[in-house]
């Protein structure tokens, strides 16, 4: 059911985080978090609000500067140089740019230029950062929406698309980029109950394709199919960690037993199928 | 009344006109540009920057143009600084204008929600690109307004190069009213003179504007679709 570790590669490491923190002022949001994400793994992260996924998240992607520890992208340390005299700096956003040339980010609210129509938002970066000729990019741009059900909406602008479309007009964009991780934050979120199915359909074919995830989510169900590695996350810790099955069958700390209780008792409320499998629909 | 004396001198006025639109559009093109570079620092600069450069803009804002043009044209010289009056004028207009543009793009850009721009991040676009490709072009529309009003303000400010000699329709004209006497005929000259410009600017603001907003309406009209669920997220 879960891909299994034969599905990946030689067991390289992808995306690493060590003894990584962050704080906001004084609040620690994030404390001393270490994890490392092999080729082909999908992970999914679930907590409370607050927990700090996002955080963990942006920081992996260094949208947030996390405070201490470090982290590698395929090895390389993501946004600090080494100065000459051992102390980090920042970099600068050419080397950032670089070290995360392979990583790409789906965001919670779509973040769609909407100035742009849905091929244009798709071929930007091809054009001004891959520096691809017209042609070229219109051609990958239109078989990657093609890939996510889109083709055909094309020439729309964003905001004519619903919720789930223009997720995956983002997840298009993204992809068109061929990264090699690709991070997600609550994809669905943002979405209406019945446009969620559409958009965990396409991230599931992306990891039996074997891109690399790692996926902030609320759909237990996904997480349940899809996930290689389940974290549970609760005030910026790492609390317990393993494969979906023992994690949801079998929680060993009280907080993620208490956790996906309340997950549970709430989903069993308002929907008559069992909550795990929303991702078949 | 004798409005001949307009016409003994129209070569006069005429480049005098001439000059007033040269430093007007020099002085909006200088803020424009001064303006947007100064904004985009004080949304990515450090706190220091940012400190010092939101310091310099309140000092302009709350100084009189004529006093900041008095110090660079008078006070320039003895810090090694010697402008012709056009230059200093010049100069002098742009810097006052640059600090009310700036204001405007600051408000512009931070209208554009950020995490476009952490899109855009992602995929490797590079700061300018950023600015460039999915910033300016989406806050133009907003900001088009502000920017055509101020650009009309400050085409009343450049009657005051004339005290630094810079031969401008108002030196012109009231150095024509004074040799001749005809004080109110010269006057209402300027008014109808500087009405024109501003006639012209806002028509043109106008007509900007419509094109603008028939290209862009598409993109503001689903941001504010998209702010309620924002803060709700
Ligand atoms: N930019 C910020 N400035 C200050 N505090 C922040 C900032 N972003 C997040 N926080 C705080 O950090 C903590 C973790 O936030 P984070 O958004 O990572 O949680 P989350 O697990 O993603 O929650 P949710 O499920 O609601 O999205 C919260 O207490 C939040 O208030
Ligand atoms: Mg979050």
């Amino acid at each position: 059911m879960n891909q299994s570790a034969a599905k990946r590669g030689a067991g390289d490491v992808m995306l690493e985080a060590r003894g990584m923190s962050k704080r906001f002022g004084d609040h620690t949001v994030l404390q001393d978090i270490n994890l490392s994400i092999q080729r082909s793994e999908v992970v999914c992260l679930i907590g409370p609000s607050g927990s700090g996924k996002s955080t963990l998240l942006r920081s992996l992607a260094f949208l947030e500067n996390y405070d201490d520890g470090e982290v590698f992208v395929e090895g390389e340390l993501l946004g600090y140089d080494r100065a000459s005299d051992g102390r980090r700096v920042r970099s600068r956003p050419s080397r950032l740019s670089d070290v995360r040339r392979n990583m790409g980010m789906v965001f919670q609210q779509f973040n769609l230029w909407p100035h742009l129509s849905v091929l244009e938002n798709v071929m930007e970066a091809l054009l001004r950062v891959r520096g691809m000729k017209r042609d070229d990019a219109h051609r990958l741009a239109l078989a990657t929406l093609e890939k996510v059900g889109l083709a055909e909406k094309a020439g729309a602008w964003p905001n004519r698309l619903s919720g789930g479309q223009q997720q995956r007009v983002a997840i298009a964009r993204s992809l068109a980029m061929s990264p090699a991780i690709m991070l997600f934050d609550e994809p669905t979120s943002a979405l209406d109950p019945e446009l969620v199915g559409e958009v965990l359909q396409v991230m599931r074919q992306l990891a039996e394709e074997g891109m690399t995830m790692v996926v902030v989510t609320h759909e237990m169900g996904f997480a349940a199919r899809v996930a290689d590695r389940v974290l549970f996350l609760d005030q910026g810790h790492i609390v317990e960690q393993g494969p979906p099955t023992r994690l949801f069958r079998h929680p060993q700390s009280p907080r993620l037993a208490q956790f996906l209780g309340n997950y549970l008792e709430r989903n069993s409320l308002f929907e008559a199928a069992p909550a795990l499998n929303r991702v078949d629909d | 009344m004798d409005f001949s004396v307009l016409t003994d001198h129209a070569g006069e006025i005429g480049s005098g006109f001439l000059v007033t639109i040269w430093t007007w559009v020099g002085g909006v093109l200088a803020g424009v540009i001064a303006g947007l570079i100064m904004a985009v620092i004080q949304l990515s600069a450090g706190p220091w920057v940012r400190g010092v450069l939101r310091c310099y803009i309140e000092v302009i804002r709350a100084t009189p143009f004529l006093v900041q043009l008095f110090l660079l044209y008078y006070g320039g010289p003895s810090l090694g600084l010697s402008l012709s009056p056009m230059a200093a004028g010049l100069i002098g207009l742009g810097i006052y204008g640059s600090v009310y543009f700036a204001e405007i793009f600051r408000t512009g850009f931070t209208s554009i929600p950020r995490g476009q721009q952490e899109a855009a991040a992602m995929l490797g676009m590079t700061p300018w690109q950023i600015i460039w490709r999915v910033q300016i072009p989406q806050m133009l529309v907003l900001i088009l307004p502000a920017l055509v009003n101020f650009t009309t303000i400050l085409g009343k400010e450049t009657p005051v190069l004339s005290i630094i000699t810079v031969p401008e329709l108002t030196f012109v004209l009231t150095g024509v009213g004074a040799e001749t006497f005809a004080y109110v005929e010269t006057l209402l000259a300027l008014c109808v003179g500087y009405f024109l410009l501003a006639e012209l600017c806002s028509r043109l603001g106008q007509w900007l504007e419509r094109r603008a907003s028939r290209y862009l309406t598409q993109g503001v009209q689903q941001r504010r679709a998209l702010k309620p669920r924002e803060s709700a997220a």
